[in-house]
Formats: structure tokens, sequence, C-alpha cells
């Protein structure tokens, strides 16, 4: 075990962990972010997804000594309040069916628009064909997508 | 007035999380009573007299025969509906609302909705079959007329006129003729019991005196509220299942046999003994556990454990390559009596033409995006577990007989989780949770892992079924043989005390054995001569094996209908007729009907499926056409209970590559009386696009010793790759006398699945000439199918 700093969504945190632990049990166990899953472990599905430097970072197989920059959570995405434009769209949408893999569709979109607000319908499939959704939303979450690339307000 | 102050932050929060105006949580607050929508300090039934010694037990069951059981009016004239269902997303919980407060007039803001725990909602079963709005809907209809009707005795007596002089709306009783005398239903008897009556042999059956609306009269149900569940899920806020955390909790995760049937020699406990936070192994017979104090500690321990064992001594199951010649030649464990009508061997032998095929699907399993967990507390010689198992009833039924504590005794507190549709491994999560919880004395909190819930959470059983159809000379369907085989024997029941995994493991073998069921054909199609058999196969391994089959989706639905509609696509193409116009000749054939009325609604269903989609009338295939993306589409239907639903699938089939692309879908779907159409069209896109992923992508797949599909590589699911450009669902009804009062409200959680898979079959053909009968139609079969063919 040893102490080990993180800044997440703006609060600095530090945690008596072992360092290879992933970051995902001390977002979930250590931290009580649960907006993180777990799904698969294994980089595979996208539940666990945070953001780092911009990035959408599969926090399942980061250890969490690695993590050097600031840690966006799902509950980090709200501002004073104010939902992220990304957010409302799921609910104005109502992309989900039982939610359980919306924190990585969500944080998945994000970062894919942070970097290109404009994608196409194929960047935005291709951006987010590696986040799974076992209830098979996709067609929703799409939509929900291009509400906000249309608004122009990501 | 209880003070909120003993309810956990968490619970709090999410109460805040489920509120959609200030004033909720502020009712919840003051109303003297302690609501908890999921949580840990539950109290028996609506009304606390004691939060604290509640906590503690005994849970008895909820008397449903009691209005207050149901509906709490708060002070600030606000409701509380409490029902014994689960939401698994498809926003059931939003619909039983909306119903509940039409009947009672009251504002849906004005509402709220408990569910699914078991000692403060009655015993409604939980979730299953798609009944929700269909059979568990009609008793909160009833009591939330009742509650009306009582709320109108109550002003009558007040304002001393007769019930037939007042009026009511959002929740406020007014004299109608002289309005300024009003009374709300907060002022009759907010905070206060009803200690009203209900009868009615059975939950289902639950009734007061009044009787429920006319259709006409409804004016919530209808509307499309937007799911009150949503915002806290994209939030963050919602705390789900697999988010609590209790003091001096500690987690565990299973060490499940290498081989399928192998028997525990030894475990070296010295492997693990050292590691940090480690606790405890437990084991009995084949069933072994790490615990430690630490998530990623109890991982790794699991990870870590020498364990040895023995191989069986014959191999448990033929490898999947293997699976269908072995399921064909296998000697069936049952054989169901063969259905007959006409003298299907006279006419198949007299038939102009004869056709035969046979399909074959595989085992397909649940494989949830989030895999099986629960967390199990053992405090005060109670047991509860945070469960989101979409039947909490069953799980406290059979973990008290399992663990051999009074029913009374035990809880499951219901919290949402990922898609739970049917018998998957959160029974069996559950059940070890408890087990564990009470050797050790403390909260465990089970966590399956990815290759754990894809190779051993219960499967789809694996279907063979073969066709034979025979057509006159002028292109009629004149006889039908339909022949299923399912590898179902020893099938699990939901949350059986002998069945659960765990309790397999640990030697228990329950008898009789669940002889399992396969399925027939649900269309109303008229054909003069059929014969319908099926049988139910055995693999050689059938306890302790990860191919345990159990409910999926529709159990049974989509692999019949997948047999039974491309094989009318099949006749129709040897008729030469188009596939809707086969199919309504087939529909138009008889005058017969049922209290359904099944075959016009099945005709009305596919008419206006066709008319959306813009079907083109003509046989298929096309012909064939130049370049690399060729494209067709295909039509299916079938019911779920007294659902209809016609799918039809536009495709795109890469000829160099293989790959399916289903770029459209449109489904005609009648349900009857539709609650929440918007809340309908999303569960039905992702019906269908669930239907597409086991068309397309899943397969469980093993050799002679284990299951090898193990994560998202190995056992592929349909992507936002896969999803279609355009999904129309066309709300239908079909009902002969649509404006009847008395429409009733159908299930829609699983019938638009069914169809899905040979809609998709029919349309490859359609664009192809290729007929594929071996689900799933992943690149390179659908490749070396085009190959084969020379396309
Ligand atoms: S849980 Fe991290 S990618 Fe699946
Ligand atoms: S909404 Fe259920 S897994 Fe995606």
């Amino acid at each position: 075990m040893s102490n080990v700093t993180l800044k997440v969504n703006g609060l600095a945190h530090t945690v008596d962990v072992d360092p290879a632990t992933p970051l995902l049990y001390v977002l979930r166990n250590d931290l009580g972010l649960q907006g993180p899953r777990f799904g698969c472990g294994l980089g595979q599905c996208g539940a666990c997804t945070v953001i780092i430097n911009g990035t959408a970072v599969r926090s399942c197989v980061t250890p969490v000594s690695t993590v050097r920059s600031e840690i966006t959570t799902l509950e980090g995405l709200a501002q004073n309040g104010t939902l992220h434009p990304l957010q409302q769209a799921w609910i104005d949408e109502q992309a989900p069916q039982c939610g359980f893999c919306q924190n990585g569709q969500i944080m998945t979109a994000k970062a894919l628009l942070d970097k290109n607000p404009n994608p196409t319908d194929a960047q935005i499939r291709d951006g987010m064909s590696r986040t799974l959704c076992r209830c098979m939303t996709f067609y929703r979450v799409q939509a929900a997508i291009k509400r906000v690339v249309n608004k122009g307000v990501a | 007035m209880r003070p909120f102050s003993t309810v956990p932050a968490f619970i709090e929060a999410l109460l805040d999380a489920r509120t959609e105006q200030p004033s909720r949580r502020h009712f919840l607050k003051t109303s003297g009573m302690l609501v908890v929508s999921a949580g840990v300090a539950s109290v028996a039934g609506p009304f606390a007299s004691d939060a604290a010694a509640q906590a503690a037990g005994p849970y008895p069951d909820i008397n449903f025969r009691q209005l207050d059981s149901w509906i709490v009016i708060h002070q600030d004239n606000t409701a509380t509906f409490y029902v014994g269902k689960t939401d698994c997303g498809q926003g059931t919980g939003t619909a039983f609302r909306q119903m509940m407060a039409d009947e009672l007039d009251i504002a849906y803001a004005s509402t709220t909705c408990i569910m699914g725990n078991t000692d403060i909602t009655v015993d409604q079963g939980g979730s299953g079959a798609s009944d929700a709005i269909q059979v568990d809907a009609w008793p909160m209809r009833r009591v939330a007329a009742e509650a009306r009707r009582v709320l109108l005795e109550m002003a009558s007596t007040r304002f001393g006129v007769p019930t037939a002089q007042l009026t009511v709306a959002n929740a406020i009783v007014t004299v109608t003729a002289d309005p300024t005398k009003r009374v709300t239903y907060g002022d009759l008897i907010g905070g206060r019991r009803f200690n009203v009556a209900l009868t009615g042999n059975n939950i289902n059956a639950t009734t007061g005196v009044a009787k429920v609306k006319a259709v006409q009269d409804l004016k919530i149900v209808g509307q499309s509220p937007q799911r009150y569940d949503i915002p806290a899920k994209v939030d963050g806020t919602l705390k789900w299942a697999v988010d609590v955390r209790l003091p001096g909790m500690v987690h565990a995760r299973n060490v499940k046999p290498p081989v399928a049937g192998a028997q525990l020699v030894s475990i070296d406990e010295s492997s693990v003994r050292s590691l940090p936070g480690f606790v405890r192994v437990v084991s009995k017979g084949n069933y072994v556990a790490v615990i430690c104090e630490r998530e990623e500690q109890a991982i790794t321990a699991a990870r870590q454990l020498k364990a040895t064992w023995r191989k069986p001594a014959t191999a448990p199951f033929p490898a999947s390559e293997d699976l269908f010649t072995y399921m064909r030649a296998t000697t069936p464990t049952s054989s169901q009596d063969p259905e007959v009508i006409g003298d299907p061997g006279t006419a198949m032998a007299g038939a102009a033409k004869v056709v035969e095929a046979s399909y074959e699907i595989p085992f397909q399993g649940h494989t949830a995006i989030g895999p099986a967990h629960a967390l199990a507390d053992p405090s005060n010689g109670q047991m509860t577990i945070y469960s989101n198992d979409m039947k909490s009833y069953g799980l406290r039924d059979g973990v008290a007989e399992f663990l051999g504590m009074p029913r009374d005794k035990v809880r499951v507190v219901w919290m949402e989780g990922p898609q739970g549709y049917g018998r998957t491994a959160a029974d069996d999560a559950g059940f070890e949770a408890a087990y564990l919880a009470r050797e050790l004395g403390r909260p465990v909190r089970m966590q399956w892992m990815r290759s754990e819930e894809t190779a051993w959470d219960s499967k789809g059983p694996a279907f063979t079924v073969s066709m034979r159809g025979g057509l006159d000379a002028q292109g009629n369907l004149v006889a039908l043989e339909y022949d299923a085989r399912a590898a179902d024997y020893c099938h699990l029941g939901y949350n059986e005390a002998e069945t659960v995994l765990i309790s397999q493991l640990m030697g228990t073998r329950r008898n009789p054995v669940a002889p399992g069921s396969s399925a027939t054909p649900s269309n109303m199609y008229a054909i003069p001569h059929t014969r319908t058999s099926t049988h139910v196969v055995s693999l050689p391994l059938v306890w302790e094996t990860p191919l345990r089959t159990g409910n999926l989706r529709d159990p049974n639905g989509p692999q019949s209908t997948f047999a039974a509609e491309s094989f009318i696509d099949e006749m129709a193409v040897a008729a030469g007729a188009d596939a809707v116009q086969f199919r309504l000749k087939l529909l138009t054939g008889t005058t017969e009907d049922d209290g359904g009325f099944k075959r016009v609604r099945s005709i009305a269903a596919i008419k206006a499926a066709a008319a959306t989609f813009g079907w083109d009338t003509r046989p298929s295939p096309k012909p064939l056409g130049r370049g690399p993306i060729l494209t067709g589409r295909g039509i299916a239907y079938a019911f779920r209970g007294q659902t209809v639903v016609a799918v039809i699938a536009e495709v795109e089939v890469n000829r160099t590559t293989g790959r399916v692309w289903v770029k459209r879908l449109t489904c005609g779907h009648d349900c009857g009386l539709v609650i929440n159409p918007e809340g309908l069209k999303h569960t039905v896109e992702g019906g269908m696009q669930y239907a597409l992923s086991r068309t397309l992508k899943e397969e469980v797949t093993f050799d002679t010793e284990k299951v090898t599909s193990v994560d998202w590589v190995t056992h592929p699911t349909l992507t936002h790759m896969d999803a279609p450009e355009r999904i129309d669902v066309v709300i239908v009804n079909g009902d002969p006398n649509p404006n009847r009062p008395d429409l009733p409200h159908y299930g829609a959680g699983e019938a638009s699945g069914k169809p899905t898979l040979a809609a998709v079959a029919n349309a490859i053909f359609d664009a192809t000439g290729v007929r594929l009968r071996r689900v799933p139609f992943r690149d390179a079969r659908v490749l070396a199918a085009l190959r084969a063919a020379g396309v």
C-alpha cells in the first residue's frame, strides 16, 4: 500500500492503496464516485470510462498510480447545477433503457465532441463503436449526440 | 414525525435524485412516514411507526387486501404508489404512475412510485413475461379507482352532498354546484390511513368496490411523460444495487471449476493467505469463494488461489461446432404429443410442390453489461439483500429456503441494475452473497467477473427446427410440418433454492429434474393440414454446467419464430408470391378468431408495417445487384401473448466482406391500449436491436470441456457500428372495435424482438438469393454462404 494523490472533479484526494489498483476501484470504493462502473475489467466495454486530459480513459485497466492529471467522472460533468448539454440531450432523447452502460456512452461522447464538435454520422458511429450497450440503445444514443452537434453547444 | 436522520445519506441522495420538483423530497420528509424507494432503512409497508425496530425485522408480507398497502396520500396533496414490480429499464414505473394517477384523478407530477422492495411493497412477483402492463397494472388501476371512490365519499360526508354532485380533478374535490366548496385529497386524508379492505382471491384479482375508468375518460394514459428514472441515470446520482457499501462489508469473488463438471480435490489456502486484505476462503462441495477486505484484493486472491480439480470422466458436452449434429442424433428426454390439424401426411403426399428446410439457433446468453452482483447484510439475525434481481420476492423466498431462515427474516431491497431480461445470474449472485454473509457474519458483496458472467450465466436454449411445407398447384400452402428440438433439459426456474448455481455446486440435485420446454409458432395462419411437434434434448452434463438454460427475453420465442417465419418466406418464394401478400392470404383464409382478435390484429399490424415501410409488392429474391453492396427487405410477424408485431428489415449485404448491416427497421406494433407512446417506442426499438444482436453476433461457443466465449471479443455483441440508420415504430390498434371503453393493455417488453431474426434472414435472401438458416449471421458465415452460392 502507498499514498496516491488524485485530483477528481476539482477536488484532491489522497488514498492509501496498492499502486497497481485499477483506478475504477479507487473511484468507486474509496472516493464514492460511482458514475464509472465495472462492466468487464478488460478495457472492452467502456462502462468504467472517465476523462483524463480530454481523453476517454477506461479506468478498469488504468493503474491508479499512473494517473498524473485531473480526472473527470460523470458526476463532474454538470456545472453549477446545470447539466452538461450531452446529459440534457440524453434526457430529452430519453436515451437509456436500463442505463447501466450510459456512463460510458456519455463520457465517450463528451471526449469525442470535445475533440471534434462537428462529427459526421460515420465519425459518431466510429467514435462510439467500442462503447457497448446490452440494451442496444445505440440508435437513441446517436440521436442524442446529434442533438448536441446540431445545436453546436458541446 | 419521524426525522429522516435515520436514513443513510445515500438514501437521502437517492430521494433527491428521484425528485422532479422540490416539493417531493419535502413531502417525503414531512409526511410522517419513512419512504424509501430503494435502500437500507426501509420499513414494513408504507406506514412505519418505528423505523429502528423495523430495520431489525421481521418483515412480514404486505397485505395486498389493504388499500394502505398500495397508496398513500400525503398532506401536501401528493401521492405515493407502492407496487410489487421492478423496472428493467423499459419505463414500467412511469407507466404505472400514469395509470394510477389517472384512476385516482391526481396530476402525474404529484405522484411517486416505489417498486419491488419485499418488505414495503405488495408481492406482485417482480418482473417477467412482459406482463407488467398486461396483468399487474389491473390491480393497480382498480386500487387507485377505489382510493378515488373513498376520497369522494369522505368529501361527500364533509359537504353533505351526494358524490354524484361532486367534481374531482387534480386531487381536489369540488361541489359541482358551488365551486367555492372544495377540499384537497391531502386535507381529507393526508398522512393518515384509509383503513379500507380490498377483496380478491389473489393479488392479480385485488379490487375494491369502484370500477376502473373507461378508456375514453383516461387523460394521463396515452401521454408521454418522460421516464422519471432517467435524470439520475445520466447525472451519476442514482445509487444502483452495484453501488451499495455498508460499514464492515467485505468483497467476495467466486472461483469456478476450470472445466465443466470438475470435482474439487483440494484447496491450497497458503497460496493466498498472505495476500493483503485476505479474509477467508469459503468452500463447500465444488463451490469456492475468496473473500478480502478490498475489491481489487478479492480479484487478485481469486486469481491466485491454488485449487486442484479432477476432470469429469466423460465430456460434459459436444463442442459447439458439433452441437446441432448431436441434438439431432440424441434421443429426446421428452416429446410433446404432436398437434395435428387435418391430415398433413396425405396433404403433403398430394402437394404439387414440397419444400423442406431446417434451422439452427445456438445457445445465447444474457451476458449483462454489468456482471451479476449482490450485497447481503446478516445484521440483527436477519438477511437483507441488495439486488437488482427482477424477481425480488422470489429471491427472498429462495434465499430463506436455502439458508433455512424464516421467510419474514429475509428481505430483498430491489435497486436498479444492468439489463434483466429473464432468469439472469443476479439470482445466483444473490444466493451466494447471502450464504457468504451468513458464514462470515459480515456484509458481503458478491460480484461476478466478466468471464464468469459470459461463460456461466444462464442461457437461452439452442434449437434445431425442421420444417416441411406443401403447396398446391395454385401456390396455396396446404400442409405444414414443424418439428423443434430444444436443448433445454434441466431448465432453471427463478431463484430456486435447489437449482441456483451455488446449490448445484454444493451437490444438490433437484428431483424430479425440470423437463424443459420447446416452443411452437405463434402466428395465426390458416393452413388446412398441419403437424406441430416439439422435443427437449439434454446435453451429457446436466448439473453444474455453464450451459444451464433459463428464461432469456421472450424464452424460446426468437428461436421458434426464426424458423417458422423464415420458412413461410421460403414457401412464398416457392409459390412465386410476395412475402406480405402470401402472409395476408394465409390470414384471410379463415374467419376464425379468438378473444384477442388475433387474426384481424395480425392483418392490421402487417399492413401498417408495410405501408410505413413503403413495401414494394413483388416476389423475392430481387434480381442480383452488380455492386459490392446488395440490398433487400424482409418481413416477419409474431405474437408474444396478446401483443402482435410485424417487423420489416432492410439490409445491406457486403458481398466482398459478408457484413450485414440492417439499415432500417419498421415495426407495426399492437399492444392494445398504449400507456406511454414515447416510452413504448423506445422499448420496441431496444427490443428489435437486441434481437439484431442475437441475429448477427451472439453465440455461446464451447469446446468439449468449457465455454470459450468469455468476454466481448470472444462473445461479440451489436455495437454502434451496427445501429440502424432509421427505425419506425408504428403504433397499431387493430382491435375490431378500436374505441371500445375496455380496450386492454398488453405487454411490450419482448414482442418486438421475436420476429426480427426472421425478418433479417428474409431480407438477406431478398438481397442475395441466399437463404441463411443458421444464426448468428456473422461476416464469415455470410461470406461463406455467398461464395458457396456463387454470389
Ligand atoms: S469495465 Fe472498463 S472497459 Fe469494461
Ligand atoms: S442501457 Fe442497458 S446496457 Fe445500455
